[in-house]
């Protein structure tokens, strides 16, 4: 499609939605939001720039083949919960998923920065739903 | 706790996504399908020696029953992964031999364990809302593999089987949400404590049909298995074997498990009634859709829901026996119906169609293969000493001291329909001449494709032959699982711990005693 608003548009919009979208991935960590809706953000921004400038430029601007990224996050998930595997009662004590946390206090003792293997499963969940409907979109745009 | 009862769900899982990361390169994700199917075999095993000590229970992420996600394993969760691993390994080498290039190129193999991650997941979940989330993900699998190809055969297969399937499946979320409504939990082992002291029994018989509905879909079974013949032959081979293999079975273990944990209040009309009906309804359906058709992957798909009604039937007797004799049929009809599948592709290769009016002359072009697909064969039909004479004499035998004179009277009729049909099939697609004269036999195929074509229906006929001659262990291990099913204190105690906590229902306000000395109100 040559639509020069458009096309102005979305060169505007790309970072800032892919900015938004990561930003409410980690907003999902304790507060609403998440890997799923950041991942839906994300795949609309690149699915503009599939609509205003074509399949191919999309799929060079992104870092890898969609269906590679929607393996990458997949392989993500599995293993932020294999983190569980070695745990204090020692090896295969706890269940699967079971969150590790990196915690850091502060010099008054208060608890500080906080963040744990759950994220690394969010992060999964964004990257399988961006590679997942990225996909889609390219397969119907292909065949269009 | 065991990290082995995560497996089924896990080791599937893994390898759809190694099979994805590699999707350029298709020799990489042959081996690593082959690898993640060993894997999960593997893993089987070793869930299956460590049920043996009671049941396995897995709280992920630490989050206990009845609130977290729980994966249980008991000795019928335990044997149905086992079969599942075992028929995945066998198609997964078929499919090495058969999947087209298209087919793999367009991303088969993930598929395909995806499909595994959801039967997985079905079986090993603890929880209701868990079990339809796994149908899902098994359902949405299976629109994938039917439509890989794209031929309009295909598409218009997919299409009823999509269309029919999700009414099933709002059938069944709608269930869930009216069984959440009455006792307020959704933990298989809790609502087996709550339902009993639900006020209202009706709506729990209500909602209990809804689910025979629901998964009596999944099944297959009369009058819900349209969607079925309709669509089963119209995929590749590896496809047609792993669909008829397991997942309308996904559907019996579904009904098995909840009509002996959750929905046993009205026995007499539940199990007595309905099911019984619906089971000598689909085994005659079945086997005379079966005798009706000319073509042989359609006569096989009839026989699929026919032989969905000999479990159900041994469900609705609802007596060890029978229980037992179904967890035994579901073994056996496993590992027969895939490799009937898969048998039916390789003649189909040779013969170059399916209908029986162009096949023929597999005895004269490869005898051995014809001898072993005569195993699942006799098997389905029957015939002592292979494993489905021994399955069908233990569910007759359940039929006969629950006197239910007609069940068995249908059950024995399908049988001898089935002897027919599997003669029919031996005269038309192994010992009549074929039509265009001499095949060229199983020389014909390279020798990497004639071992990953015949290797499966060798090792599965073994299998059937196995459980044939020496059925002892296999009935020891389903009788030991009907117990289990039969008796669901173990099962409750495992997931929830003992002792029990008080329940408390939805609308009601939990009784504490008033403490001694503080009197009532103030």
């Amino acid at each position: 499609m040559h639509s020069l608003i458009l096309r102005t548009g979305t060169r505007l919009l790309l970072a800032l939605m892919v900015l938004f979208s990561l930003f409410i991935l980690w907003r999902g960590h304790n507060e609403p939001g998440g890997g799923f809706i950041g991942g839906l953000i994300a795949a609309v921004a690149y699915s503009l720039v599939a609509l205003s400038f074509g399949v191919a430029e999309m799929r060079r601007m992104l870092p890898a083949d969609p269906k590679t990224i929607l393996g990458a996050g997949l392989a993500l998930a599995i293993v932020s919960g294999l983190f569980a595997v070695v745990g204090q009662g020692g090896l295969l004590a706890d269940p699967y998923m079971a969150s590790r946390w990196y915690i850091s206090y502060t010099e008054t003792g208060e608890k500080g920065f906080a963040i744990g293997t759950p994220v690394l499963f969010d992060i999964g969940v964004y990257l399988v739903v961006i590679g997942g409907i990225l996909a889609m979109v390219r397969g119907l745009m292909e065949e269009l | 706790m065991s990290w082995l009862v995560a497996a089924p769900i896990l080791v599937p899982l893994s390898t759809a996504a190694l099979c994805a990361l590699a999707w350029r390169s298709i020799p990489a994700q042959r081996g690593i399908s082959l690898a993640g199917a060993v894997a999960l075999l593997l893993c089987a095993i070793g869930l299956l020696a460590q049920v043996a000590g009671g049941v396995q229970v897995m709280q992920m992420g630490g989050w206990k029953a009845p609130f977290g996600i729980t994966l249980v394993a008991d000795t019928l969760t335990a044997i149905m992964v086992l079969v599942t691993a075992i028929m995945a390994v066998a198609v997964a080498a078929y499919s090495l031999g058969d999947i087209d290039p298209v087919r793999e190129r367009n991303g088969f193999h993930p598929v395909f364990h995806a499909l595994l991650v959801g039967v997985g997941g079905a079986f090993v979940t603890g929880d209701l809302f868990n079990m339809y989330v796994w149908f899902e993900a098994m359902l949405i699998s299976s629109f994938v593999l039917l439509a890989l190809g794209g031929t309009k055969e295909q598409l218009d297969g997919a299409i009823k089987y999509a269309a029919l399937n999700l009414i099933a499946t709002a059938a069944l979320l709608l269930a869930v949400v009216l069984l959440y409504g009455l006792t307020g939990t959704l933990n298989m082992a809790e609502l087996a404590r709550l339902v009993p002291q639900v006020q209202n029994q009706g709506t729990v018989t209500t909602v209990a049909v809804l689910f025979i509905i629901a998964f009596g879909m999944k099944a297959a079974v009369f009058p819900l298995f349209f969607w079925l013949p309709a669509s089963y032959h119209t995929p590749a081979v590896a496809v047609q074997a792993i669909f008829a293999g397991l997942l309308t079975k996904v559907g019996v273990y579904a009904l098995l498990r909840t009509f002996t944990l959750i929905f046993v209040g009205d026995t007499g009309w539940t199990h007595g009634g309905i099911l019984l009906w619906i089971a000598g309804f689909t085994l005659v359906a079945g086997a005379l859709g079966s005798l009706a058709t000319k073509d042989l992957r359609k006569a096989l798909s009839w026989q699929v829901v026919a032989h969905i009604g000999y479990m159900v039937m041994g469900l609705a007797l609802y007596t060890p026996l029978a229980i037992a004799g179904v967890v035994f049929y579901l073994v056996h009809d496993i590992v027969v119906k895939t490799n009937l599948f898969l048998g039916a592709g390789v003649a189909r290769r040779l013969s170059g169609s399916s209908r029986y009016e162009g096949m023929g002359g597999l005895f004269r072009s490869a005898p051995i293969l014809a001898l072993v697909m005569f195993v699942p064969l006799g098997s389905l039909a029957g015939f002592p000493p292979l494993s489905g004479f021994w399955s069908k004499l233990v569910l007759v035998q359940a039929g006969l001291a629950a006197q239910s004179w007609w069940i068995v009277a249908a059950a024995l009729v399908t049988a001898l329909l089935t002897m027919m049909l599997a003669g029919r099939i031996w005269a038309e697609v192994v010992w009549k001449a074929h039509p265009a004269g001499d095949l060229a036999g199983l020389g014909g195929f390279s020798p990497g494709r004639r071992v990953a074509l015949v290797a499966p229906l060798v090792a599965l006929s073994l299998v059937t032959v196995t459980i044939g001659v020496w059925p002892e262990p296999v009935m020891d291990l389903a009788g030991r699982a009907a117990l289990g099913l039969l008796d669901p204190a173990p099962y409750i105690e495992a997931v929830l711990g003992a002792p029990a906590p008080q329940p408390t229902m939805v609308g009601e306000l939990p009784v504490t005693p008033a403490a001694p000395g503080q009197g009532g109100a103030p």
